[in-house]
């Protein structure tokens, strides 16, 4: 199997969706003529033409409700938002107008559109570039939130958000672009609502997802080498959030730290370790750490942003402390 | 216009006025519930407008959305019936006033976030523009949210793709209490429109006919020239803001003095002036019309409430 990018991968699912149905388009900054700021519609341009890759001006609030109006009438938009940061602009097209229509109109549309959206930190883009808000926008019912961590699921992930009769906001860690794992050139998807094993191990649960599964697997690679087995489960999917394989996972090491790289308060570390004491209290043997990045805004300069980012020392840390 | 239309119009009016007046009684009887905005004195707007439509061209508009659901032509059965609440309603008891929708003909909802839909209904137009059909979209929506930023962006949009859109501002004077020279930098809102390319026309939106004569050639321009069209409909609501307004902003008098410009008296008038109707005609549409919302109302009574289950029904298509 070859491997590939993760920026390939999203390129590859995106020009595949396009070629299958025609419904499907693009549209946000920079998409067209540019090839994209982060280079995934690179070709596009010129391949599908103007009416199915559709350069917006910098108007996020439009970009939200417009996807949103046209998956209403029919279509299968793909809205990219330049980062998750520019989506803060248009939340409430997002939270209150995509995944509200169905619901609040009695089950009489359906609004079948994809947010796509890098986001993140670690790349010295200062406070207002280097958000991981995944969280906020998990909170709503109606939508759906994914963020994948490997070149696979990105692929078969923006596959299934493509041919989901829902909203579905995904979420691309920035930093992950380049990392490269295989993917088989036949078609197959990655369902939506599957947290999955990334690594097997039967000392303690890391979860994670994004960036910060990435940083749980070379963890637990580490604590290896220290006779340490870590069991890795990737969740993939924020809402629908699939607790099955952090439970199953939790019940045979009794032990769990989550990671994720948004901040720790009120964030996804905290409802996975509220279900674990809901739905695993009697498995738990330790209390359940969380890693997450420091409550600041992210500074500029290098040494002081990667201080209060994850990284792989300070899940191996918290590892131990719950052994 | 033959007097079969005319009358049509003066029924489509009064039908909606009385469900308007229906709504303001169940509310205070305490059946009606959460908030409550009427419609009644802009009548005209929704009958001249929406009777200018194609059957293809699609309706949007904010949380004062009762008369273009009535013009829809969802029967108002299973409007008064979402109004209560209830099952039968026509979002399923799940949305009530502010948000109604009637998918099957082309209307898209009411709602309740100000200038929220407007780029909803550009989204609706770009995907009839992308499916190359004739349809256009009727969007509608008040002064107050010609001051949001979703307005502007969403013209601006619809200018640079040339989208078939109709943006319908109706200006009732009032963003809730606020007058529109204490919210508005510019004093029109056509000059608001002129800033994305559209040329924009003022419309004495009391007159239903002045409405329709030029919704159907702002929708002829559309469709010949493929671009957005403006129209700002001057107009006035003869009711508060929502129930329980307190109607401090404005004095009596000035409501009177627009009130002798009754949308409903001003279509009466001429129907009486040019003979095209008797009074008797008028009454009995009248007394047809009462009869119609007291079935409405008797059905959305008789009809239950919704099923605890319906709860989590409609959260996700394709439920998870």
């Amino acid at each position: 199997m070859p491997k590939i990018t993760m920026r390939q991968a999203i390129t590859d699912a995106l020009r595949e969706e396009m070629l299958r149905d025609d419904n499907v388009f693009i549209m946000g900054q920079e998409v067209g003529v540019w090839g994209g700021t982060y280079a995934v519609t690179r070709g596009f341009y010129d391949e599908f033409g103007a009416k199915r890759v559709r350069d917006t001006p910098i108007s996020e609030m439009v970009i939200g409700g417009a996807a949103a109006g046209a998956a209403m009438n029919g279509l299968r938009p793909v809205a990219e938002f330049m980062t998750i940061n520019f989506a803060f602009l248009a939340l409430d097209a997002i939270v209150n107008h995509a995944a509200k229509v169905r619901y609040m109109f009695g089950g009489q549309m359906k609004c079948p559109v994809v947010y796509r959206a890098p986001g993140g930190g670690g790349r010295q883009l200062g406070a207002t570039h280097s958000h991981t808000p995944d969280v906020i926008f998990a909170h709503f019912p109606g939508l759906k939130v994914v963020s994948p961590a490997t070149a696979y699921d990105a692929k078969g992930l923006l596959k299934s958000a493509i041919r989901d009769d829902n909203p579905v906001l995904f979420i691309e860690h920035h930093t992950l672009y380049q990392i490269r794992d295989e993917v088989p050139t036949e078609e197959y998807l990655v369902p939506i609502g599957k947290s999955d094993v990334k690594r097997e191990g039967t000392d303690v649960t890391i979860v994670g997802y994004a960036q910060g599964l990435q940083v749980a697997l070379d963890a637990a690679a580490k604590l290896a080498e220290e006779g340490i087995s870590a069991e890795v489960v990737d969740l993939r999917s924020l809402r629908p959030l699939d607790m099955g394989p952090v439970l199953k996972s939790f019940q045979k090491t009794f032990r769990a730290v989550v990671v994720e790289e948004g901040y720790r308060t009120f964030g996804i570390g905290a409802e996975i370790v509220a279900r674990l004491h809901e739905e695993g209290f009697d498995y738990q043997d330790a209390p359940i750490k969380r890693v997450a990045q420091y409550e600041v805004p992210l500074p500029y300069s290098r040494e002081l942003e990667q201080s209060a980012l994850i990284n792989v020392d300070r899940v191996i840390k918290a590892v131990k402390e719950v052994l | 216009m033959d007097k079969e239309t005319l009358l049509h119009w003066y029924r489509q009016m009064v039908l909606i006025r009385t469900f308007e007046q229906k709504c303001s009684e169940l509310y205070q009887q305490g059946k009606i519930g959460g908030f409550l905005h009427l419609y009644i004195g802009q009548e005209a707007v929704a009958v001249g407008s929406i009777n200018a439509r194609q059957e293809n061209d699609h309706l949007i508009t904010a949380y004062r959305d009762h008369a273009h659901a009535i013009m829809a032509g969802t029967d108002v059965k299973y409007l008064m019936a979402e109004m209560l609440g209830k099952a039968t309603g026509i979002s399923k008891g799940k949305g009530g006033s502010m948000h109604l929708a009637d998918v099957s003909k082309n209307y898209w909802g009411g709602y309740g976030i100000v200038g929220g839909h407007v780029p909803l209904g550009v989204g609706i137009a770009l995907a009839e523009q992308y499916k190359g059909t004739d349809s256009a979209v009727l969007c509608y929506m008040g002064d107050g949210s010609t001051n949001i930023g979703y307005f502007h962006e969403a013209l601006n949009l619809a200018g640079v793709w040339d989208l078939p859109v109709l943006f319908i501002v109706e200006n009732n004077q009032y963003g809730m209490g606020t007058a529109v020279e204490r919210a508005s930098a510019v004093k029109t809102m056509v000059e608001k429109a002129a800033a994305y390319g559209m040329k924009g026309k003022q419309v004495d939106a009391m007159n239903v006919f002045e409405v329709h004569n030029a919704t159907q050639k702002a929708l002829q321009a559309i469709r010949k020239g493929k671009a957005p069209q403006f129209l700002e409909m001057i107009t006035y609501r003869f009711e508060g803001h929502s129930m329980g307004d307190p109607l401090r902003y404005r004095s009596k008098e000035e409501v009177h003095k627009w009130q002798e410009n009754d949308p409903i008296g001003i279509l009466e008038k001429h129907l009486l002036d040019e003979k095209e109707a008797t009074q008797e005609e008028m009454d009995q549409i009248d007394e047809e019309v009462k009869q119609e919302i007291e079935a409405a109302v008797q059905f959305a009574e008789e009809s239950p409430f919704p099923a605890l289950e319906s709860l989590f029904e409609d959260v996700y298509a394709n439920d998870l």
